[in-house]
């Protein structure tokens, strides 16, 4: 028998970076707020040992354990879904924290074509351009509207960036708090280069911290140390901004946060028209709560978002067949595979050093800054030159053909372990009808409740995508005085085992219209107006781009509408 | 290799002092003194390596020549002897510095299977378990450890069949067949997922190579220093912008928990 606890106003669900922003912003407001993360809690005092790459980078020390919860994924429809037995292709987040503790910390607003997609593309090119099958839409919300809460993201992080930014993104109402990482020989050599060619590089806005800042909150932090242990790994320093040095500890001094850790949710309860809680599992005893609320707040990240709302029959699931309902539509991901090595026989850079954040990139080719007219693939990508910390377990250069293993395999990593410099791209990644999250029929979590199901395959827009990016990072790397460049211009299938990148995005996805879409510009949800769902589940589709800039000031955003819906219920649009 | 001179570069300065003045203090409302206090400290000692070969800690001297941590934990002797020979060929001694053997990675191998890692601990593991497509990934019920003993087994037994001999006795170009066969799938030994296991052998001997020596592999840190790769340091801020490649002599987990 679950225990019934006293009825509170507002009750969050998973405490990463979203759930940390609305919370804070909650409880400074004088609201009370229950805090309910599933993993444990955590503090910068448990990263002494932390520059280790086996047992963070390789043992995913950080991350949840799949031996409780993981998703099933298959390629297509016709095929049967199998478990995610271990970790590839991307890195789910556990405990208190979430994925903000070991992200890199690069921060990229989206783009204001990206929230206009569908009329942009038919505007520029008619509704013809837009490939049967593909379900980009626009965003229910415009840039414009969206900018106030960048900045409010920014000034809480620290986000460090060249004081002015390029014509070719969006505009920035306030420079950002402080200035730039540093600039590297490698960086260096990329800007040139593509500065010759007439693009337009700039040094990656970064959430690792430049210099001593103190951000609005009152919350004063180190500088980064550029240690080389950032993806992957916790911040000893407390520099990467990450929820649990930023929002957290503000909404914990308020004395109005309730955080909860080892509290597993497993339901929105709810009367058909509202929630009226959540029901969650203390794991270290295995007692079931049912926690009432006024308000319920998804905050798990896209795969837990969209499984507690389809466990809970809350919103009507997607059916691709038919094209209808919503819960789970629009998957998409991060369309990665295009990059050129550049090799250098006489020099040896410093690729040991290095911050999550550190880079220089150019968004040329990104969004709808070049003409699609007669290409067959819509978005682009960033294109960048990283210098993240290469460790020697994860990271073995070598040219192309070399042996996997034996003499000449040592000889060849040792030679290039230093020499190897990579123009690499983040493609963006379009929903189609058939890619989608419903839940697993066969198979279950530790507590006996389905996986989520993932389907989801590259198509032929990505396909070409990549083969065209790869052409400018060539481009590129011809010109950064290297002896020999190798380009990688190709992508297969979807495959699940080499890691890619942790930025899926879309199940419960924004828009202004209540049959397509989960939710409202507010992230409100249509079906149930006291339950707000948040987090990259709202991307329409995914930028060429990390997601965290623009999950995090939709959070902003959020908090705004959850304060205007205490004072008067109903629809916030 | 790694030039003396050029490796204590422990930045001094200004901004650095006050880093550690906002670090130590408060960050987020959490102290981070423990973190802070090792790294202090494995400042200091790293000036005091430079200057002196024995590093005076103030605790008794080790015995150097003994390394406890040398025992199985869970292969047999001929498994252990195999995976010896094996990572040997995988990553050998050549001019540039140690091979696996030397590294210790057969050891860093038992130890990992002997780990939550070798029990895949953290692993999806539950029924029911089908055939499954390339990109679906390992879809079995068999564990890493089983796998690798089992590969391992049948490395000896291929070699046998072969040349008339065990695997860690055969000439190293046989090896290299043999350890080819495997990589191939062209092995006909009934049962045995010869690719799936070498690839993973593969791995775990370069992980051996690489990883913190705390695990066992990587002895004295030398998998690191033939690539010029500086261990865990505590800060590059001031050497991330210098044009030159900076040699550092690496630091290791244990240098800074000696002082923490
Ligand atoms: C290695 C890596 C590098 C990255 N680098 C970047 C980068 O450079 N730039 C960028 O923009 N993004 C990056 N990302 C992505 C970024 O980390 C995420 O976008 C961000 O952390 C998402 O925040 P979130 O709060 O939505 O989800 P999460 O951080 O995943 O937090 C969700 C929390 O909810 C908890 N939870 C889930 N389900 C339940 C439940 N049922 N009950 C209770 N609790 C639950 C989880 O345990 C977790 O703590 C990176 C991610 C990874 C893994
Ligand atoms: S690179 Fe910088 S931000 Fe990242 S973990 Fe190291 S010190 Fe922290």
């Amino acid at each position: 028998m679950a225990t019934k606890l006293p009825k509170v106003p507002i009750v969050i669900v998973g405490m990463g970076w979203v759930g940390g922003i609305i919370a804070s912003e909650l409880t400074k407001a004088g609201h009370s707020v229950v805090g309910l993360e599933r993993g444990k809690s955590r503090s910068t005092q448990d990263y002494f040992h932390v520059h280790d790459e086996l047992r963070y980078a390789s043992r995913y020390e950080l991350m949840q354990d799949l031996s409780k919860e993981t998703v099933t994924f298959r390629n297509t429809s016709k095929l049967r879904a199998l478990p995610m037995r271990s970790y590839g292709s991307f890195l789910l987040g556990d405990g208190l924290g979430g994925a903000g503790v070991h992200w890199n910390g690069q921060y990229y607003r989206f783009l204001p074509y990206d929230f206009e997609i569908r009329s942009k593309t038919i505007e520029r090119y008619g509704a013809k351009k837009i490939p049967e099958g593909m379900a980009i839409r626009d965003w229910g919300i415009k840039y414009d509207e969206l900018e106030p809460y960048f900045v409010k993201y920014e000034q809480m992080a620290g986000i460090g960036g060249e004081p002015t930014t390029q014509a070719n993104v969006g505009a920035m109402s306030k420079a950002f708090p402080v200035g730039p990482m540093k600039k590297t020989p490698a960086m260096k050599l990329f800007e040139d280069s593509a500065k010759k060619l007439g693009y337009h590089p700039y040094v990656i806005p970064s959430a690792n911290l430049t210099e001593v800042y103190k951000n609005p909150d009152g919350i004063e932090r180190a500088p980064c140390q550029y240690c080389g242990y950032c993806e992957r790994f916790g911040c000893e320093y407390g520099a990467k901004a990450d929820p649990v040095v930023t929002v957290l500890p503000v909404a914990q001094k308020s004395g109005k946060l309730d955080l909860r850790t080892h509290a597993n949710v497993t339901e929105v309860l709810h009367d058909g028209k509202k929630a009226t809680g959540v029901r969650y599992v203390n794991t270290p005893t295995g007692e079931e709560y049912i926690q009432p609320a006024d308000i319920v707040i998804l905050s798990g990240y896209l795969f837990s978002n969209v499984r507690l709302l389809l466990l809970s029959k809350l919103g009507k699931p997607y059916d691709p067949n038919t094209d209808t309902g919503a819960v789970g539509r629009n998957y998409a991901y991060q369309v990665n595979g295009a990059s050129t090595n550049v090799v250098f026989e006489d020099r040896e850079f410093n690729m040991a050093m290095g911050a999550g954040a550190l880079g220089s990139s150019l968004d040329d080719f990104n969004g709808d800054n070049f003409d699609h007219s007669d290409l067959k693939f819509l978005h682009g990508a960033n294109i960048r030159f990283t210098q993240t910390g290469l460790r020697p377990i994860q990271y073995q250069p070598a040219p192309m053909g070399t042996p996997k293993w034996g003499a000449e395999f040592k000889k060849q990593t040792l030679h290039y372990a230093n020499r190897t410099l990579t123009v690499a791209a983040q493609g963006s990644s379009m929903p189609w009808r058939h890619h989608y999250l419903d839940l697993d029929p066969e198979y279950k979590d530790a507590l006996g409740l389905p996986l989520i199901r993932l389907t989801f395959d590259f198509e032929d827009q990505d396909r070409e995508l990549v083969k065209y990016i790869a052409g400018k990072t060539k481009e590129i790397a011809d010109g950064m005085g290297g002896t020999k460049t190798e380009i990688h211009d190709s992508i297969k299938q979807y495959n699940i085992v080499p890691y890619q990148s942790t930025h899926n995005t879309g199940g419960a996805i924004m828009g202004s219209d209540p049959k397509t879409s989960v939710v409202n510009n507010y992230l409100q949800m249509w079906d149930a107006e006291n339950v707000f769902v948040c987090g990259a589940s709202a991307f329409a589709h995914n930028s060429g781009f990390n997601p965290t800039a623009t999950v995090g000031a939709l959070a902003y955003r959020t908090a705004e509408g959850i304060a205007k819906y205490l004072a008067k219920p109903g629809s916030l649009v | 290799m790694a030039n003396k001179n050029e490796s204590s570069q422990q930045p001094r300065d200004e901004s650095r002092r006050q880093f550690l003045k906002y670090s130590g203090t408060a960050i987020g409302g959490v102290v981070v003194g423990g973190v802070i206090g090792g790294l202090i400290g494995a400042n200091a000692n790293t000036d005091k390596k430079d200057e002196a070969a024995q590093p005076d800690t103030g605790k008794p001297a080790k015995p150097a020549d003994r390394d406890y941590n040398q025992a199985l934990m869970f292969f047999n002797q001929d498994q252990f002897m195999t995976a010896e020979a094996a990572s040997e060929r995988i990553y050998p001694k050549d001019d540039s510095g140690p091979g696996a053997k030397e590294l210790g990675v057969a050891f860093f191998i038992d130890h990992q299977m002997a780990s939550a890692y070798g029990m895949n601990a953290r692993e999806y593991m539950s029924p029911p378990f089908y055939k499954s497509e390339a990109t679906q990934g390992y879809q079995l019920s068999f564990k890493r450890r089983e796998l690798v003993a089992l590969g391992l087994d049948s490395l000896n037994v291929y070699s046998m069949d072969k040349y008339q001999k065990g695997f860690p006795d055969l000439a190293p170009e046989e090896q290299d067949k043999v350890l080819g066969d495997f990589e191939q799938d062209a092995v006909n030994i009934k049962g045995v997922p010869a690719s799936t296991f070498f690839a993973y052998f593969l791995n775990l001997t370069i992980e051996g190579v690489y990883a913190d020596p705390l695990y066992g592999g990587n002895k004295n840190m030398d998998g690191w220093r033939m690539r010029n790769y500086p261990g865990n340091q505590m800060s590059f801020t001031e050497q991330i912008d210098k044009d030159d490649f900076v040699k550092m002599e690496p630091l290791s987990l244990s240098d800074h928990l000696e002082i923490g």
